[in-house]
């Protein structure tokens, strides 16, 4: 317990100076930019205890479980040997993550609603909603196959570069064809799928198998499942927005 | 202060909502699938308990003193009156748009050094280097990223350039990149695209796009203001390999052209 404490106390140390730039530049443009004074200064001062104290106890919980949990999971699929369980368990964990994300909720919806004003899909309530819940599952679908595909590469050792760039090849040919409407959100949806719950989980998911099995490097096959899990859902929405077109 | 722990109540159980998913999955394969304990299974609780908490905070913070004080700095820097300053709104140019671009570099820079999943990411690659890439180096190599991006990104909205163009010249980089960077660091950079744009960093930007976007004449916010969170998630990935590709080429002046590449983890 005091061992605990005593991290606790280092990592909120530590927490200041990754907080301190945003207080200088706040701080900065509003008295010497704006000319404004800072209103409510002890709310601020309490808020940014709060953000500080919540960070060093998320990182202290990072190290605790994330890590461990993803290690544990990655080695415990390796022993196991059975691939099926492995992609299922890769895609459910994308899928799971990604289908209730707020953002993306608060997304879909503005999208759809976008796209009834443009006249891509029918306006109306019924349609605008339907369509929203679609777009939550492509979304959802293409991050839970992105961890399928990116798994399934580290257990192939295969280079993820040629992925990557057929990827975005991809992506700027269906930026041609795809409703304009769409573009803007469909590569703003790669950005919000990978929450910071998610990112350290799958990370650590990623560097345990590349280290578990023989003849993998964890830096050079172990990273790279979020750069999927980004890049997909772009793919996947701006399809959508062409079947939806069509 | 009622109403504040009342707010803070919701942000936990928000929280707990948004980890809900997430706990379903992890716990439904632990005990249909895998059929084994979890090791060390009451720290991990605890470590659970403390991301929850640890993030319910954080956001309960961001929001009580960072969102309202961002999101008004980022209007009024984006206002015509201030941005005119003493000229006829009609005779603003890109230029005066100065202050604009120097805050978005700012802020840029300043929200990824506190993106936690970044924090994560950047731990995870230093523990796999075995210190070859350090959590600082990589952190301020994807900071520089998001803040470049958030100034060309700006200056895009307000020069109404085509965000095409900038996506495409940005993708041809990063594949010459990949081609001449050190292999060991090409998977990294391509993550740190995606963890930039989390938590803290993705309503202050939204904040500066839709203000930029609904000020600048000419401009729609439906169609202009998105597009910052996908140059934001593509600078990162050239700025990282630059950093390896500098740090390499330091590292290789000394032993004419060989270089040291940091060694993987433990196989």
């Amino acid at each position: 317990m005091f061992e605990v404490m005593r991290g606790m106390t280092m990592q909120v140390a530590g927490t200041i100076r990754d907080l301190l730039p945003i207080v200088l530049v706040v701080g900065f443009f509003q008295i010497v930019v704006l000319h404004q004074p800072i209103d409510g200064l002890a709310e601020i001062a309490l808020g940014l205890v709060f953000v500080m104290v919540g960070l060093a106890i998320f990182i202290q919980g990072l190290e605790m479980a994330l890590f461990p949990l993803g290690e544990s999971l990655a080695n415990a699929f390796a022993q196991k040997g059975s691939l099926f369980w492995l992609l299922v368990f890769a895609f459910g964990l994308g899928f799971g993550t990604t289908v209730a994300e707020p953002a993306l909720i608060a997304i879909a919806a503005e999208a759809a609603s976008i796209m009834a004003e443009g006249g891509v899909i029918p306006a109306g309530d019924a349609a605008v909603a339907s369509h929203a819940l679609a777009l939550r599952y492509t979304v959802a679908v293409s991050v839970g196959t992105s961890l399928v595909i990116g798994v399934w590469r580290i257990l192939k050792g295969w280079p993820i570069h040629w992925f990557i760039i057929a990827g975005y090849g991809l992506v700027v040919a269906l930026t041609a064809v795809a409703p304009p409407e769409i573009v803007g959100i469909a590569y703003d949806s790669g950005g919000v799928t990978t929450s910071t719950i998610t990112v350290p989980l799958v990370t650590a998911l990623g560097v345990g198998l590349a280290s578990a099995i023989k003849g993998r490097n964890p830096m050079v096959d172990g990273f790279g499942l979020i750069a999927f899990a980004s890049l997909l859902p772009i793919v996947f929405v701006l399809i959508f927005g062409v079947v939806v077109q069509a | 202060m009622n109403g504040f722990v009342l707010q803070l109540v919701d942000t936990f159980v928000g929280t707990l909502r948004d980890v809900a998913p997430i706990a379903l999955v992890l716990v439904g394969f632990q005990v249909g699938v895998l059929r084994r304990k979890v090791p060390h299974l009451k720290k991990v609780l605890i470590g659970s308990f403390y991301v929850v908490l640890g993030l319910a905070l954080f956001l309960f913070g961001l929001q009580e003193a960072l969102f309202p004080i961002g999101e008004m700095m980022a209007q009024s820097l984006t206002d015509p009156a201030f941005v005119a300053a003493g000229k006829p709104i009609g005779a603003i140019t890109w230029t005066d748009y100065y202050w604009t671009y120097i805050f978005a570099f700012a802020i840029g820079f300043a929200t990824t050094i506190a993106e936690p999943s970044l924090i994560a990411v950047a731990i995870k690659a230093r523990e796999v280097s075995a210190g070859g890439i350090t959590a600082w180096g990589l952190r301020i190599a994807v900071a520089i990223g998001v803040a470049l991006s958030l100034s060309v990104g700006t200056f895009r909205i307000v020069t109404g350039t085509p965000l095409y163009l900038y996506m495409i010249a940005g993708y041809a980089i990063v594949i010459v990149q990949t081609m001449f960077a050190p292999r060991m660091i090409v998977p990294l950079a391509y993550d740190s695209g995606g963890v930039t744009t989390s938590t803290v960093t993705v309503p202050l930007v939204a904040a500066l796009g839709l203000g930029l976007a609904s000020t600048v004449p000419g401009r729609s916010a439906l169609m202009d203001g998105f597009g910052l969170i996908a140059l934001a998630s593509l600078f990162p990935m050239i700025t990282v390999m630059g950093y390896a590709q500098i740090s390499a080429w330091r590292a290789g002046r000394g032993d004419g052209g060989k270089t040291p590449q940091p060694q993987g983890g433990p196989q």
